[in-house]
């Protein structure tokens, strides 16, 4: 025994220990997280000096490609927050692609052939009551998928597989096969189009509230310890998180408003609001693309609800001993109509964003999303064995597949070869992940 | 210790029977526990007595039966119900999310929440820190998943559930059978303290030593049904062990 363990169950290290070993135990930093941050640098760093050497031009670490990896990220995203709740509790939902398609084509048919006839062509609402028809949509088949589940004991394989072909059928015998577009112009907004960001005033205020917010947890954690009597983590570890934080925001600020507007849209919009372009162009910057934001919306209410609400905990019971939640009292099956109506809800959003991106809703839309999130969520850690798994590393995940896609368009592979390696990334990520998880027990 | 049987008992389970697909797992069983006591329940697997206690801690619904806390009619039909009556059970398998924490398991289904409604972790983790104190002072793990407690650790944890919700009634199947020792013993002094306590307990074993030691009266199930209920003081090893393979009354000719 080289280490000895206080009273408070913090382990003190000997001197002997290196500085990253210290480092690592005074901060409290997930090493797994770490570890994928690391991966994701070394695609993005990859693929950009790649770019540089063989093609004379690295377009991977420009704000322009990395704006838009975050907005084509966004849809998978989404999904992935509620899929991690399902791949925890040891189910799968195979049906989220065909789902989205579904939801996207009730909310193109609601705002371009219903409500258009109603209230008017371009009214103030449409966009508002599409997007709640498209989640009640979305939540109430969620719903029904969990209680084929859970109630009738079909196996979530099975219901979601069903789901998978039922959605996509569906979907196509509601618009007759028909592409619907064009959606409401404050619709597509959501979809992150130069107008569906924030602009530069807006990126900064959220980003200096974010910062704060960082700062604030820090210290409130510092707090509640003291409350408790627990042991602290040094001030200089503290202080270095919340550097760490509150610059990973600001970081993240600056770079969306590096990237402009492009030209055809600056002079559109100048013509528009009668200014005249100065010599040499006008910068107006993105700022952060709505549904960017609206992924982090969901990931903090989503990490909030696993880690600190009774109901994540439960998923997380579930997954970890379904037999030992229901002797607890746990509603399981209840637990798991719940689950899915929350990815069916997601799923709802994620449609929304998606069509609004495209335009317009397509039958195909979505197709193949759900292998894409499946694959996101356990690229992020999440097991299929159950009770392990976070909204944050599904996230990273996410980002990982889009980037390692984008990558490879930027350097020139063609589809053929994406597929292969993203196939093959997957695979790798979860060998590693067990690899890590055997060396940490 | 004599145990005062003339008030109305702490669970009194008239008549129960359940049956899975035609086999009668318990059949016509009456069991009763009063405060102080601890009642063995013995007999083979399959015997029917693991089943019985599911019946009482909310486990499975029973078919036909009565059951009676503190002299009235108690209707349980799920866990949370039994918790309601203060029985706290300690399963076999003793009933953990191997990826959680010491603290989520002992607060599972029962999460101590803080005004907005979010689960209070640190205020938890002070909470275990104080009966894992009494329990088991070497306890030292509260930051890991109990999959990484040793096997005494993890009883502790299931015990420790049971103790801190102040149980009336505790229902322990096997507590003793991965421990050991050194750990049986604690288990064994446990026992004792909660008795004094006038806690009733219904202890299920395949040991009859243990059930010699710790128990007051022992209540004999075989193939569901119940062969007899018998005061330890009044049988001897032979008569239990008689009562347990041949279903036959202490006395009876074999």
């Amino acid at each position: 025994m080289t280490d000895t363990t206080n009273d408070t169950g913090v382990t003190t290290p000997p001197a002997a220990k290196g500085p990253i070993a210290r480092f690592l135990q005074a901060t409290e930093l997930d090493t797994r997280l770490l570890g994928m941050i690391g991966a994701l640098a070394l695609i993005w760093v990859g693929f950009h000096m790649y770019g540089a050497l063989v093609n004379g031009f690295g377009a991977f670490l420009t704000p322009r490609n990395l704006w838009n990896l975050s907005v084509q990220t966004s849809s998978i995203g989404i999904m992935a927050c509620g899929m991690v709740l399902v791949i925890v509790t040891r189910h799968i939902d195979l049906s989220v692609g065909s789902l989205l398609g579904f939801c996207a084509i009730v909310m193109g048919v609601t705002q371009v052939w219903f409500l258009p006839q109603i209230v008017g062509l371009e009214h103030w609402s449409i966009w508002i009551i599409a997007v709640i028809v498209g989640l009640i949509t979305g939540t109430i088949i969620g719903a029904f998928h969990g209680y084929l589940i859970a109630y009738m004991q079909i196996p979530a394989f099975i219901v979601t597989l069903g789901g998978l072909l039922v959605w996509r059928g569906a979907a196509f015998l509601v618009a007759r096969g028909e592409t619907i577009s064009p959606v409401d112009s404050t619709f597509r907004l959501l979809g992150g189009t130069p107008e569906g960001a924030v602009g530069a005033t807006g990126s900064w205020i959220i980003g200096m509230i974010g910062a704060a917010v960082v700062i604030a947890l820090v210290f409130a954690g510092r707090s509640q310890r003291k409350k408790h009597g627990f042991a602290q983590r040094p001030m200089w570890a503290d202080g270095f998180l919340a550097a760490i934080g509150a610059g990973a925001v600001i970081g993240a600020v600056l770079l969306v408003n590096a990237y402009p507007w492009p030209r055809g849209v600056v002079r559109r919009y100048a013509e528009a609001e009668g200014i005249t372009i100065p010599e040499g162009g006008l910068f107006i910057s993105h700022g952060f693309a709505i549904p960017v934001l609206i992924l982090l919306a969901v990931a903090i209410v989503m990490t909030l609800v696993m880690s600190r609400t009774r109901f994540g905990r439960y998923v997380y019971a579930i997954g970890g001993n379904p037999e030992a939640a229901a002797l607890a009292g746990i509603n399981t099956k209840w637990m798991t109509v719940k689950i899915f109506a929350l990815m069916g809800f997601l799923t709802g959003l994620s449609a929304s964003v998606a069509s609004a991106r495209l335009g317009s809703a397509t039958n195909a839309l979505g197709t193949l999303d759900e292998l894409y999130v499946i694959a996101a969520a356990v690229i992020g850690g999440t097991s299929l064995a159950g009770g392990v798994g976070t909204i944050y590393g599904a996230i990273l995940g996410a980002f990982v597949m889009q980037s390692l896609q984008t990558g490879m368009v930027l350097i020139g592979f063609d589809a053929a070869i994406q597929q292969v390696v993203v196939g093959s990334v997957l695979v790798l990520a979860v060998y590693l992940d067990n690899l890590y998880r055997r060396a940490s027990k | 210790m004599t145990i005062d049987r003339t008030g109305t008992p702490l669970v009194d389970m008239r008549d129960i029977c359940i049956s899975f697909g035609g086999v009668h797992a318990v059949d016509h069983v009456s069991v009763d526990l009063y405060p102080g006591e601890v009642v063995g329940l013995l007999g083979h697997n399959g015997a029917g007595k693991s089943t019985l206690i599911k019946i009482l801690s909310g486990a499975y619904g029973m078919d036909s039966g009565e059951i009676y806390v503190n002299g009235e009619k108690a209707t349980i039909t799920n866990p949370r119900d039994a918790r309601s009556y203060n029985i706290e059970t300690i399963y076999q398998t003793l009933a953990l999310a191997d990826n959680l924490d010491a603290a989520s398991n002992l607060f599972l289904g029962r999460e101590l929440v803080s005004s907005v409604g979010f689960v209070d972790d640190d205020a938890m983790e002070a909470e275990t820190r104080k009966i894992m104190a009494r329990l088991n002072p070497n306890f030292k793990k509260f930051k890991d998943p109990v999959s990484a407690l040793s096997g005494g650790q993890r009883q502790s944890v299931a015990i420790a559930r049971a103790v801190y919700f102040n149980a009336r009634i505790l229902i322990m199947d096997e507590p003793t059978a991965a421990l050991g020792p050194h750990e049986t013993q604690m288990v064994s002094e446990l026992i004792q303290q909660l008795k004094a306590e006038g806690i009733g307990i219904f202890l299920i074993s395949h040991d009859i030593h243990d059930v010699m030691e710790l128990c007051d009266r022992a209540s004999v199930m075989k193939n569901g049904k119940l062969v007899g209920t018998v005061d330890v003081a009044d049988v001897t090893d032979d008569d239990l062990l008689g009562m347990i393979i041949l279903g036959k009354q202490p006395g009876e000719a074999a």
